[in-house]
């Protein structure tokens, strides 16, 4: 026995301890000194807030009261761990990749971040650790009661009552230094890890010591320990096969449901391979944590006199024996055991209650008034640490309530039952893509429920919360509503009938539910992710050799790419490894590269997945990836379809658009040629209508004026028949329905004939025609009327329109880029440049010279001979006077000059 | 009667018709071709009514009868448009600036001459 006071400051100190080893750890992560604070051993250290002051006082009572059954508590974790690589992994890598808080936050992300779900598995996990936290003040407190005397001086010895008010109020004020010193986003508490792992040494140091002291110091030596063992009647308690079976899947199922071990084994993992080593380093410090179990029971109840409470062997022991040093070791981890499991629980709890609860309450409230400000970083840590205060005050009511007569185990069962509700929605959430949001609500709900009315109200007693007569008899007297005896089965131990009926209902609803509902997109979209974590984590880099073949690999690209250039691209990675074959070796680059390629065909995700189903050879088979390939081909195939059709549809407008310009165009021209055309005829046949009319109604005319007048009503209709015969020649050439008939000529015959009929042309002047005869020798075969027409016409129209002092034409023969050119260039006025454009346009006569007795149709048919003809004729401007260049047709040519 | 006509016209065969028909009626004819310096011959010479071709060298006839119907000195001066072309769109085109009366070539000259007296009549 110790004094009371000196008990209490050997725990201030202790816990002093604690927080300066916190304290020191979180600076060190905070300057990134890291090294061992992630090692894997301080990880699987705290994983030892699984080892409550249950197991710690607890096992010895466990053992004293239903022999090797307690070894189910250590069973059930150890086979989630020795089977780590199924679930655990899964859970861990999930947790990071999706940055999961708690297992509110899983439930909710996975179904579709359903907030109303992450509501109610808070509130589910908040009941159902409050029997445990109550568990972890009555262990505090019992310690307390059997350790401690009225001090001698001052201090006085509190009642029990009051100690555990001290008691909770000590862990609220540890638990908020220690969780809520800053808010992490990752919710990583470096400090409160390492105070942890420290405790966890603490306890079992304890656990150790005084199982070492019962064997050797009390008894003397193992083998008198397993005589007492075999005497004693715990050896001869029977085991019951259904609740070893329930309580180990109970347990193993509570060690990855719970709050505090989801956070620390998924939330606070630093890295993946650690649980490699904690799936062999934690059984093995549950085993030593349970070495000295049996021994210690039995010794106790050996020793001590009858009556001890089994719970407290571990303290009561040494005490008997006044060993207080190896007392205080044990009261130390026992408080350990205490404070570990309520810090860490308290976190998680209030992070839950703080992120599910409060914060969307507290955004609802806001909605529509004041914008997210700054501090919500202090209403945050401030809903933290009143969540911690009220998951404590919770506990403490619970135990008053209840009593605090419950043996520990039982209390911790009842946890256990409450928080694997959430097992059913978190294992199918996982691994079943068709899990939905109705199915796991309706699941956890019932389970709830359930637990709630067979295992949780029950455990206050009879007439507590429920009256004596509903547990005995069930409500309003129907007999298979009875709380522990549910359908006639009463004659289970409540606990595996807790267990049974709540997992079964909620299994089914959850089932039920999930296949009678279709998920909303986002629950797609998370179940995939989370379904398929593996898939969508892989490294970016970093494909390993593995199994894949190459041909697998070619057969997916030529979906993708298509066979030529999926071909292309394998043979000439193939070649760059110098391979004989077609098919280069799956290397890790190479995949790197392919998956680079089809990136850019159909998305990285896409990519990414694709390679990863081939390299890793996951859960879905080649057939489905092909099918998906397929399908992304088509769909491609589709949208190039689309593509080209846009475009011809584009090209189609744009040539109707063309066109359209060029009817338009063409009508205006058109418009423009009648117009013409009305006045050329009109202007001629004025003067024939008005001289006729003059003829025929005047009197007494002279003969001259007769004479005169008949003669112009004979020029203008020989003029109006030029015009129709130009428009019709014109119409003929320009519509290709001309007739050339070629004949063999010498070029210099031609122009004579050409002038000869130009000499009756009206001119104003005569013109000298400058020639070279030998430059004219040149042999042609070509239509000869055509081609002289347009001699003709340039020769005549320098005679009409060239108006110098000494008109002179001049014709010569000369070689363009080797073809033979004739150029008739006048000295007169010229053509003006703006002009020179126009003049082989039809009726572009300069000026109104009809007094000449042309159409301004000429130049117009002209070019069209020489066009027809092979050859052309253009304007050759900077001569001094008109120049006019015929390029005769190459094919023309049979000598030249 | 001695009224005095301008006729505007660049054909030399229709001038020497119209000037021939018209001066033995008793009009005294006066002749201009360019369509340039048509406005300033039409106020130079002030005649009693303008015939006015469409189609002259440098200047078209509207342009010519916008200027016409500008000036105060000519404005109330009749104009007869004489054109070849002879479509709706030149008929209301040369209505809308202002012209007297309007003909088409081919013309007769019982219509030209009656056209005219009604012109200075009116």
């Amino acid at each position: 026995m110790l004094p009371y006071n000196i008990l209490v400051e050997v725990c201030v100190i202790y816990a002093a301890l604690l927080f300066g080893v916190a304290f020191l750890a979180e600076r060190r992560a905070k300057r990134g000194k890291l090294s061992w604070l992630r090692s894997p051993l301080v990880y699987t250290l705290s994983l030892s807030i699984y080892c409550t002051a249950w197991t710690f006082y607890g096992a010895v009572g466990y053992a004293a009261r239903s022999g090797l059954e307690f070894l189910t508590i250590y069973l059930g974790p150890t086979l989630v761990m020795v089977g780590w690589w199924w679930v655990l992994r899964k859970l861990v890598r999930i947790g990071r990749r999706q940055r999961i808080t708690s297992v509110a936050d899983l439930i909710s992300s996975r179904y579709g971040k359903s907030a109303v779900l992450g509501g109610v598995v808070t509130c589910l996990m908040v009941v159902a650790t409050t029997p445990y936290i109550a568990l972890q003040l009555q262990s505090v407190t019992l310690s307390f009661g059997v350790f401690a005397r009225p001090a001698p001086e001052g201090l006085a010895m509190p009642t029990q009552s009051v100690t555990t008010i001290w008691v909770a109020i000590g862990l609220t004020v540890f638990t908020v230094l220690f969780g809520t010193r800053n808010l992490d986003a990752n919710e990583r508490h470096h400090g409160v890890v390492t105070a942890i792992a420290v405790e966890a040494l603490v306890k079992l140091a304890a656990l150790l010591a005084v199982g070492a002291f019962v064997v050797w110091g009390i008894a003397s030596g193992p083998s008198e320990i397993m005589a007492r063992i075999n005497a004693s009647p715990i050896a001869k308690v029977p085991a019951d096969g259904s609740r070893w079976f329930a309580l180990i899947f109970l347990s193993g199922a509570a060690f990855l449901c719970l709050p505090r071990m989801f956070q620390v084994l998924v939330v606070e993992n630093e890295d993946e391979r650690h649980l490699a080593t904690a799936s062999w380093a934690f059984p093995l410090y549950m085993a030593l944590m349970s070495l000295f179990v049996l021994p210690i029971a039995v010794m106790g109840l050996a020793v001590l006199p009858a009556g001890s409470n089994p719970d407290l062997f571990v303290l009561t022991l040494p005490l008997s024996m006044d060993r207080n040093a190896l007392a205080m070791l044990a009261f130390l981890g026992g408080f350990s055991s205490a404070t570990s499991m309520v810090v860490v629980a308290s976190i998680a709890l209030s992070t839950m209650v703080s992120n599910h609860l409060v914060m969307p309450l507290w955004l609802g409230f806001r909605r529509g008034g004041a914008s997210m400000s700054g501090d919500v970083r202090q209403l945050v840590l401030m809903s933290r640490r009143l969540s911690i205060a009220g998951v404590l005050a919770l506990g403490y009511t619970y135990y008053r309530i209840s009593g605090g007569g419950e043996a520990l185990a039982a209390i911790g069962l009842i946890s256990f039952v409450g928080v694997v509700q959430v097992l059913p929605a978190m294992i199918g959430g996982i691994f079943w893509r068709g899990a939905t949001r109705i199915g796991a609500a309706a699941g956890i709900l019932s389970g709830f429920a359930i637990w709630l009315y067979t295992l949780f109200l029950p455990s206050f007693g009879p007439d507590v919360l429920l009256s004596a007569a509903l547990l005995d008899h069930g409500p309003g007297g129907f007999g298979w509503l009875t709380p522990q005896a549910l359908f006639g089965l009463g004659n289970l131990d409540p606990v595996v009938h807790a267990v049974m009926w709540s997992l079964v209902m909620n299994t089914t609803a959850f089932l039920v539910g999930s296949l009678a509902s279709f998920p909303r997109p986002l629950e797609r979209l998370q179940g995939a992710q989370i379904v398929n974590v593996f898939d969508y984590s892989t490294g970016r880099h970093g494909w390993a050799r593995s199994f894949v073949e190459a041909e697998d690999l070619l057969v997916m690209s030529q979906r993708i790419f298509g066979p030529r250039e999926a071909q292309a691209l394998f043979l000439t990675e193939a070649l760059a490894q110098g391979k004989d074959g077609y098919l280069p070796d799956p290397t890790p680059e190479f995949i790197d590269r392919l998956e680079r390629e089809l990136a850019g065909s159909v998305g990285a995700a896409t990519a990414h997945a694709m390679i990863g189903q081939i390299v890793t050879g996951a859960s879905v088979s080649v057939q489905d990836l092909m099918a998906v390939a397929d399908e992304t081909a088509q769909i491609m195939e589709y949208s190039s379809q689309l593509e080209t059709k846009s475009q011809e549809l584009a090209r189609t407008a744009r040539q109707l658009r063309d066109a359209n310009q060029k009817l338009t165009a063409l009508s205006v021209q058109k418009d423009a040629f009648l117009s013409q055309i009305s006045h050329e005829l009109r202007t001629p046949m004025t003067s024939i209508r008005a001289f006729s009319e003059i003829l025929m109604s005047e009197a007494d005319l002279t003969d001259a004026d007769k004479d005169r007048y008949s003669r112009i009503i004979h020029d203008e209709a020989l003029r109006l028949t030029r015009l129709l015969d130009a428009l019709l020649d014109l119409n003929v050439l320009e519509h290709g329905q001309a007739t050339f008939r070629p004949e063999t000529v010498v070029l210099r015959d031609m122009i004579d004939r050409a002038i000869l009929s130009t000499s009756g042309v009206r001119s104003a002047q005569p013109i000298t025609i400058v020639r070279n005869d030998a430059s004219e020798a040149v042999i042609l075969h070509t239509d000869v009327d055509r081609l002289s027409q347009v001699f003709i016409n340039l020769i005549a129209n320098a005679r009409k329109y060239c108006v110098a002092p000494q008109a002179r034409l001049t014709i010569r023969v000369v070689r363009v880029d080797g073809q033979t050119a004739i150029d008739f260039i006048d000295n007169g006025a010229g053509i003006p440049i703006v002009s020179q454009g126009l003049i082989f346009e039809k009726f572009s006569r300069l000026s109104d010279q009809s007094a000449a007795g042309g159409a301004g149709l000429g130049l117009a048919i002209c070019r069209e001979i020489m066009v027809r003809l092979g050859g052309s004729v253009s304007y050759l401007p900077g001569q001094g006077g008109a120049a006019f260049r015929v390029l005769l047709p190459q094919t023309a040519i049979i000598r030249a000059a | 009667m001695g009224q005095h006509v301008l006729l505007i016209e660049d054909e030399p065969n229709i001038i020497e018709a119209i000037r021939f028909f018209l001066s033995r009626d008793g009009w005294k004819v006066s002749c201009h071709s360019d369509g340039a310096s048509a406005v300033a011959e039409v106020a130079r010479v002030s005649p009693d009514v303008v015939v006015l071709d469409v189609m002259l060298p440098n200047r078209s006839g509207f342009d010519i009868l916008k200027d016409l119907r500008a000036d105060p000195a000519t404005q109330a001066t009749p104009v007869l448009m004489l054109t070849a072309k002879g479509q709706t769109k030149d008929r209301e085109r040369a209505a809308h600036l202002g012209t007297s009366a309007f003909m088409t070539k081919p013309f007769s000259n019982a219509d030209l001459r009656e056209m005219l007296r009604s012109l200075i009549q009116a």
